[in-house]
């Protein structure tokens, strides 16, 4: 009997704690041993997969240099995520810190917590080299692709409303998808982020034949993702990224992922730092999309 | 989590709330997009029956012409050709592949194509049930028309396939529900239908739970009326004493 008091006892202890680190990554991390990183599969070079459940990636990157500084003794684990599961798996607990291609605004703010934005892509448009399309204004009459699921189409759906252009819009259903819409001549242009147009024509048959023109229709500050009311967590991961944008630690990144070639082809995305990410390095801030796009 | 359907009153633009909830004008809300959503899957599902019944019933009919051997084998032809393709392929090669081989594609509407895509593979699948059909006739009838002086295109007509296709018809309304189902895939090549709607605004409201729910609802609709409408006909056309009215066959 005594026996039995003394495990309930120990149970409710155990589980008492477990519900005080619920919101406390780091306490929580110390006590596991282990970190769960959020990963995606394909969201080069952001964050990817080489296979066999290895990860790799800007975002994958500076995570793992993140973890190495705050929690140095626990084991980091991967865990891949989807657009669909990536917020919920954050917020109950399974993944502890999202390291992939997620948006910050201000819906997704009610749920989640973002660090301080350290990629920030341009929604643009790319079209075939030979095309006269220069800016939006010239997508007038002209077929453009998207993808379902996005946040472009939404954008095309404003800017077509705002200026009274008249284009007709197809969808692909991946960008895989909407590229091979470009590439066949179903499409004169395709509006997408312009890190996933620079990654796609780089992996294109003959990426000469492609450009990324216009003007930028929208900016997405992209960010870490954790989970919220864990202010603890928060300032130290925004510490080590204010740290690291000092110690120029952060432009090396950027060039060594988005300028220099990159497996598993060992081509380079070759984009260079936007004037948007450039700034805020100067003045690191956590703002959402909103913000950016008054 | 909460069920927040006030989602479906939203301007699909700026995310204002829209008193009435239905689109007017040049203000389009999420309820409104879901009900052309709707018509799209409605207007894809209905032309590809069409296309399905007709080339369907030609395809299995000719498959048991008994003096037509070439005619029969392209029959068996085309029934293997579409039916050992998975539909998304199919539909795939009517929108990227075809197009490159044959150029009068390339400025065909992507609804036509879908439309080919979704009933070629479905008539396919009703060649075989008429096919089935024709054939668990007693053989006796196709005699008796003979004996009547009819010529084959009269037997079939007047004696084989009215009954044939009173056999079949459960079959049939599976089919049938199946391309209300079965048109989901046109997602995939920019029509705007209702798993387009699913995938699109649960990006942009991050209510996929309500918002699948609807679409669900949906689709479950339009299967169900699709069933009524083929038990309706199925009611109408029974003969008395014959298959259908025992509800176990044979005869």
């Amino acid at each position: 009997m005594k026996k039995q008091l003394l495990a309930l006892a120990i149970a409710a202890v155990a589980t008492g704690a477990a519900f005080a680190q619920a919101n406390d990554t780091i306490a929580k991390a110390k006590a596991a041993g282990k970190v769960v990183m959020g990963v995606r599969e394909s969201s080069a070079p952001l964050s990817y997969t080489l296979g066999d459940g290895r990860f790799t990636g800007y975002h994958v990157e500076l995570c793992q240099r993140i973890l190495k500084a705050v929690v140095p003794t626990a084991a980091v684990e991967y865990l891949p995520v989807t657009s669909a599961n990536r917020i919920p798996l954050v917020q109950n607990g399974t993944v502890d810190i999202e390291c992939g291609s997620t948006t910050n605004n201000a819906t997704r703010q009610k749920d989640v917590s973002f660090a301080l934005t350290t990629y920030v892509t341009e929604v643009r448009t790319a079209v075939k080299a030979t095309s006269k399309i220069k800016s939006i204004a010239d997508l007038k009459g002209k077929t453009v692709a998207t993808t379902t699921g996005t946040t472009s189409v939404a954008l095309l759906r404003k800017n077509k409303r705002a200026e009274g252009l008249t284009f007709t819009e197809v969808y692909g259903k991946d960008h895989a998808d909407s590229f091979l819409l470009l590439e066949s001549g179903r499409a004169d242009a395709f509006v997408m982020d312009d890190n996933i147009l620079a990654g796609l024509i780089a992996s294109s048959k003959s990426p000469k034949d492609y450009a990324i023109v216009g003007e930028t229709l929208n900016v997405e500050p992209i960010a870490i993702m954790i989970r919220k009311d864990d202010p603890n967590f928060k300032k130290a991961v925004d510490d080590y990224i204010k740290g690291a944008i000092k110690a120029g630690e952060l432009n090396l990144l950027y060039t060594k992922w988005f300028m220099q070639p990159i497996p598993p082809k060992n081509t380079s995305v070759n984009l260079p730092m936007g004037k948007i990410l450039t700034g805020l390095l100067k003045a690191p801030n956590d703002k959402p999309a909103e913000e950016f796009n008054k | 989590m909460a069920l927040d359907w006030k989602v479906f009153c939203l301007d699909t633009i700026d995310k204002a709330p829209v008193s009435g909830c239905f689109s007017s004008g040049d203000q389009q809300t999420y309820l409104g997009w879901l009900l052309a959503a709707w018509g799209q899957t409605v207007i894809v599902a209905l032309l590809s029956l069409i296309v399905a019944l007709v080339v369907g019933s030609i395809i299995g009919t000719v498959r048991t012409l008994p003096n037509s051997p070439w005619l029969s084998r392209f029959a068996n032809a085309w029934v293997e050709l579409f039916r050992n393709i998975p539909l998304l392929v199919q539909i795939f090669l009517w929108y990227h592949v075809m197009p490159v081989l044959i150029p009068v594609f390339a400025d065909t509407p992507k609804m036509v194509l879908v439309v080919m895509g979704l009933g070629l593979f479905t008539s396919a699948r009703i060649a075989e049930q008429v096919r089935a059909g024709i054939q668990a006739l007693p053989r006796g009838q196709r005699y008796a028309g003979m004996a009547m002086g009819f010529t084959t295109p009269q037997y079939y007509r007047y004696v084989l396939l009215p009954m044939a296709f009173r056999i079949i018809l459960p079959p049939l309304t599976s089919e049938s529900m199946n391309i209300f189902k079965n048109s989901s895939v046109a997602f995939a090549v920019s029509v705007t239908e209702l798993t387009f709607f699913a995938q699109q605004a649960g990006e942009e409201t991050s209510r996929g739970i309500e918002i699948y729910m609807a679409v669900t609802l949906l689709y479950v609709i339009s299967a169900f009326a699709i069933n009524r409408i083929m038990t309706f006909i199925e009611k109408r056309v029974r003969v008395p004493g014959f298959v259908a009215s025992t509800g176990a066959g044979g005869h």
